[in-house]
């Protein structure tokens, strides 16, 4: 993968530092969101795959990760924020235990959704252009939660490995996830290379690829990792099913619908292992945690929230 | 920080964990047999039993019992 297109000041001199390798660009202010998250993207990407024109030395610059830290700070402010309203509208139950009150607030929780677009009225183009969009992540699909393993006792351990095991095919490549969602990609005729779609995502696209980032890199914020963990796999298998519903409508290729199929069932079990066995033992052994995991459940919710709402507005503007 | 003390006589991880309200987890390699005698094989580490009826991926569960009301799940 190559950096992406600069989206502002900030990421223009960014990406032009991180191509020569001159000193950081200090005191460049971000002139936009989607100029935060491009450039927050990007040092991210710096720890994963990299770029082919960014020296492999580049990932701990101490001048890029200030760079970092600024727009981190910056972004976790705003997701505190987002998050907090979202406990507002849904309280927590202390007396519940954490895996229920994961269900509970992903049961309750409501908001666009993608899926029932897809199932009921998507064209082909939208369809495609979703796939374009998810591809951020799902070319990468669970490797931000692999940061934090080492981060964890023995049995959220265990039990996260059990999880992620599933994730990577069970040692098999052909069923690993973002394989699974290469191939599906290539049977739509669209690009598979990590990072091809990049310059085409949404802000919000970005800035929820950003979350899983920000959680999986801080040892600090595991609980949150966990918590999104947990709600990513609470909202997927039902509107998974949807999913593939809408593929078979447009008579979409097997390896897309089968992608969405493996996961009706795989995240059946991957919700189950997430909320009440993997945060169910963070917070048994440190209650403390709660907080922290509640804060990653509810930052998915809105994160997601906020992809549906743009990307449905943007083709009823189009309709 | 852990809950089990590691000295302690070793508690085996359950093959098998039933979900309030939820399907049954199954850890490892199994052959179920439906009421209809079909054989299904597990093919993750751990797999979702429905325990609730409505699954339409049967013997699986897909999620389906969360649009039960709480009172008619497992
Ligand atoms: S228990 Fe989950 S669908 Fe039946
Ligand atoms: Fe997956
Ligand atoms: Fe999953």
């Amino acid at each position: 993968m190559r950096l992406p297109k600069a989206r502002g000041a900030l990421s223009d001199a960014l990406f032009s530092v991180l191509r020569s390798g001159g000193p950081a660009p200090a005191g460049v202010a971000a002139e936009n969101r989607d100029d935060a998250a491009i450039a927050l993207w990007s040092l991210y990407e710096l720890h994963y795959r990299g770029f082919e024109d960014v020296a492999e030395d580049a990932e701990w610059d101490p001048d890029l990760l200030r760079v970092r830290r600024t727009l981190e700070v910056g972004f976790e402010a705003d997701l505190g924020a987002r998050a907090a309203a979202h406990a507002e509208t849904y309280p927590d139950d202390p007396q519940r235990p954490v895996g229920d009150a994961i269900f509970a607030l992903t049961e309750a929780h409501e908001g666009p959704s993608l899926a029932d677009h897809v199932q009921r009225a998507a064209s082909e183009d939208q369809v495609l252009e979703l796939l374009r969009q998810r591809s951020v992540y799902h070319l990468k699909e669970a490797d931000p939660t692999s940061w934090v393993i080492p981060r964890l006792e023995a049995e959220p351990k265990a039990a996260l490995l059990e999880l992620q095991f599933d994730e990577y095919g069970c040692g098999r490549v052909e069923q690993l996830h973002h394989r699974l969602f290469e191939r599906g990609m290539i049977s739509c005729g669209l690009r598979a290379e990590y990072g091809a779609y990049v310059d085409e995502a949404v802000v919000e696209v970005l800035e929820q690829n950003n979350a899983m980032s920000l959680f999986g890199l801080h040892r600090r914020l595991r609980g949150a990792a966990l918590g999104h963990l947990a709600a990513f796999e609470a909202t997927s298998s039902l509107p998974s099913r949807r999913v593939t519903q809408g593929l078979e409508r447009l008579g979409m290729a097997p390896e897309v619908v089968h992608y969405y199929a493996e996961h009706v069932e795989a995240d059946a079990a991957h919700e189950q292992l997430a909320a009440r066995i993997i945060c169910g033992a963070l917070v048994d052994a440190d209650p403390t945690q709660r907080e922290s995991v509640l804060l990653g459940v509810r930052a998915c919710l809105v994160l997601e929230d906020a992809v549906a709402t743009r990307m449905l507005a943007q083709w009823e503007a189009t309709a | 920080m852990s809950t089990t003390d590691p000295h302690d006589a070793p508690v085996a991880t359950p093959d098998v964990v039933l979900c309030p309200e939820g399907p049954m987890l199954l850890r490892g390699r199994h052959v179920l047999e439906d009421a209809d005698g079909r054989r299904h094989e597990t093919t993750r580490p751990v797999t979702a039993v429905c325990r609730c009826g409505k699954s339409q991926s049967a013997p699986w569960c897909d999620g389906t019992h969360k649009l039960l009301p709480p009172k008619v799940r497992p």
